[in-house]
């Protein structure tokens, strides 16, 4: 991404960071528990929706992408048109070793490259899987960077 | 009589080596024209459940391992059969016995390229399909 | 004319071109055929697992599903052990069997709630995952993370269960077994959910034979097999428990069965926390020679199958992984036809799949080959089906 694009969408993001909506997308080579931890942060202990946070049904709902999983050949177009799809300004966030760089799975014959190859990644959050606070915390960060705060 | 005893009886001189790691880990070898009279044998007959198949690239040739489990002793049972011809491997699809076998010899068919002659549904099962004809995973080059 | 609609199944990824994992073919409302797709998460382990030493397996092996996260190390290394004759310690025998244990209860608990969630019972899905975190917090102390615990190791368990531990385990246990009580209520007495998921994608015996079906999933149709009380593991054949097997074959009966594995597995766990002795937790294994081995355990999904040869070198020449739902998911084929597409989704997530690979199915309707539906549509399909019968109870 050039550095006027990325004005354009601190500017547009501000207005959205008072409630997120995020899109979760398993793009294939998951164990899923990095899913299930993200699914966790709906439940009552956590509770991210207290933040306005909210899971949605549909890519072009949404302003946050959630990538897990490692990328397999089956899924890796089907990342890509998804990511297209996201209506821009949008922020995509790798959670997981997995959507990191393939994590554990480096050296299969298929998982073709590490996920910010195919598209490009704002926010990692590393962890086998990250535990949930781990999640809200890299969002927080996330939040506050594009509202430019410290 | 114990199953074991059982299998013998039936199978008779089918039976290749006979090999009992320990009482619960059997192993038998057949060749492969006889695998789909020894499955009917295990599945039908006496009633073993099909765990799942191991197919391995080995010097001598491709050997598939047919796992079976007597659920009432806790005893596996896995029959091993070889395919010599590494250029055209092919052996008989245990399918038609039983759809327990469909996916697992798809699964060995795209990892190692052996055929299953008479597989109602041979297409590939976990490889994409736009992945390379004539490259099989599992194969040591 | 009758044209066949395909319905997609997907909680939160209605995917618009791409061969999905589930594709529905129906007339009208009922399901006439499915294909079923998978491969998504094919990640290539059996031949990853060739290039590790058999150490390095066990990590990798453990990732290959996140909520049966420490059955496929436990089949691994039972195979290992196997092959190599090796005597495992007796309290590294009951360690592997608690942790096991504890995964069967939250991994129920995530299916409970993903039931729940299907069929429009929220609070289940609410209340099912609130009470996972108890047994994470535990799985955290004892191993350092909620997931992925690293416990198993061949010859033995990498960590110990510590005496100052064990007031929290027994503590997290009572507090279960009272969340149990309300769920087995809940369920039980409801009739909103006995019309629900009684009689819903039945498999008969019969057909559980055909497609050797495991798991909660084979014994809800009347097939007694588990293999902790057949092929025995670790400690199982020494603590009393029972098997628990239902004739019905349906929906319904699944989820007695997972219930009312979860007070087994509570009360398997009270007993190796008693009879637990000091000692040793590690074999201390220097090599494996060569040979076969053959390792199995019962997962919550059913059972894992590991096999594994070594030519007498550190790492295995051949490995094979062979998952429950494999076996369990083909089985779909049977029990979701017939039936209509509001209950497609409870009736295949009734196996208890990995959730990720539910997520996509298809849906192309003929001659036009466009979407007619998505995930969310469907879901709510189910979830409306809750509600005309619940209006019907009053």
């Amino acid at each position: 991404m050039n550095n006027e694009l990325r004005t354009n969408m601190n500017l547009k993001l501000k207005a959205l960071t008072k409630s997120l909506w995020v899109f979760h997308l398993c793009i294939g080579g998951s164990c899923n528990n990095c899913d299930i931890e993200i699914l966790d942060l709906l439940t009552p202990r956590f509770d991210v929706e207290r933040f306005g946070i909210m899971l949605v049904g549909s890519v072009r709902h949404a302003d946050v992408l959630l990538i897990t999983g490692s990328l397999t050949y089956k899924a890796a177009e089907r990342a890509k048109r998804l990511h297209q799809q996201m209506p821009k300004p949008a922020v995509v966030v790798a959670v997981g070793s997995c959507a990191l760089g393939r994590g554990i799975f480096k050296d299969g014959y298929n998982t073709p490259c590490p996920l910010d190859e195919l598209i490009p990644v704002d926010l990692y959050i590393p962890g086998c899987p990250p535990k949930p606070e781990a999640i809200i915390d890299g969002i927080v960060k996330l939040v506050k960077k594009v509202r430019g705060e410290k | 009589m114990s199953i074991l005893d059982e299998i013998k009886q039936r199978l008779k001189d089918k039976i290749g080596d006979w090999y009992e790691h320990n009482p619960r880990r059997i192993y038998f070898s057949v060749d492969k024209k006889e695998i789909k009279e020894a499955a009917r044998v295990l599945f039908k007959d006496l009633g073993l459940r099909f765990a799942t198949a191991t197919g391995t690239d080995t010097p001598q040739g491709f050997e598939i391992l047919y796992h079976f489990s007597f659920d009432k002793t806790g005893q596996m049972v896995s029959v091993r059969t070889l395919i010599e011809d590494k250029h055209n491997p092919q052996i008989d699809s245990l399918a038609v016995i039983s759809p327990a076998f469909e996916w697992i010899e798809r699964e060995i068919w795209e990892m190692l390229g052996i055929k299953f002659i008479g597989h109602p549904n041979l297409k590939r099962l976990l490889l994409a399909d736009d992945w390379p004809e004539g490259k099989y995973p599992l194969r040591q080059r | 004319m009758s044209h066949k609609v395909v319905i997609p199944i997907g909680p939160y990824h209605p995917l618009q071109e791409e061969p999905e994992f589930f594709r529905l073919f129906v007339e009208g409302e009922t399901v006439v055929d499915i294909d079923i797709n998978i491969g998504y998460n094919h990640r290539g382990i059996e031949k990853i697992c060739e290039s590790k030493h058999f150490d390095q397996v066990a990590f990798v092996v453990e990732r290959i599903c996140g909520i049966c996260s420490t059955s496929h190390p436990f089949a691994y290394v039972n195979a290992v052990e196997d092959l190599a004759k090796i005597e495992v310690p007796e309290r590294a025998l009951y360690i592997r069997t608690i942790i096991g244990e504890m995964e069967r209860i939250h991994s129920h608990l995530l299916w409970l709630g993903l039931a729940g969630h299907f069929i429009g019972y929220n609070t289940v899905w609410m209340w099912a995952w609130r009470y996972r975190e108890p047994i994470l917090d535990c799985f955290e102390m004892i191993s350092g993370n909620r997931n992925h615990y690293a416990m198993m190791k061949v010859g033995g368990v990498r960590r110990d269960i510590l005496d100052q531990h064990i007031p929290d385990l027994k503590k997290t246990l009572d507090q279960i077994s009272r969340a149990t009580d309300m769920f087995k209520g809940a369920v039980m007495d409801d009739p909103v959910i006995h019309a629900r998921l009684k009689g819903i994608g039945v498999l008969t015996r019969q057909q559980a034979i055909e497609w050797s079906v495991v798991g909660p999933t084979a014994r809800a149709s009347g097939l007694n097999i588990d293999v902790r009380r057949d092929d025995p593991y670790a400690a199982y054949d020494r603590v009393d428990w029972n098997v628990i097997v239902r004739e019905e074959g349906d929906i319904f009966a699944k989820t007695v069965v997972r219930i009312l594995e979860m007070y087994e597995s509570i009360r398997i766990i009270r007993q190796c926390l008693n009879k637990m002795p000091k000692g040793e937790i590690d074999a201390d294994v220097k090599d494996i020679p060569a040979g076969e081995g053959i390792g199995r355990a019962e997962a919550p999904r059913g059972e894992v199958f590991h096999y594994v040869r070594s030519d007498g070198t550190n790492r295995p020449i051949r490995h094979k992984v062979r998952a429950p739902s494999y076996m369990n998911i083909a089985s779909n084929k049977i029990a979701c036809v017939g039936g209509t597409i509001s209950d497609a989704t409870i009736t295949l997530a009734a196996v208890d799949p990995c959730y990720c690979c539910t997520e996509r199915v298809a849906v192309i309707e003929r001659p036009t080959n466009k979407k007619v539906l998505n995930g969310w549509d469907l879901i709510k399909l189910s979830q409306e089906k809750t509600e005309r019968l619940r209006k019907n109870y009053g």
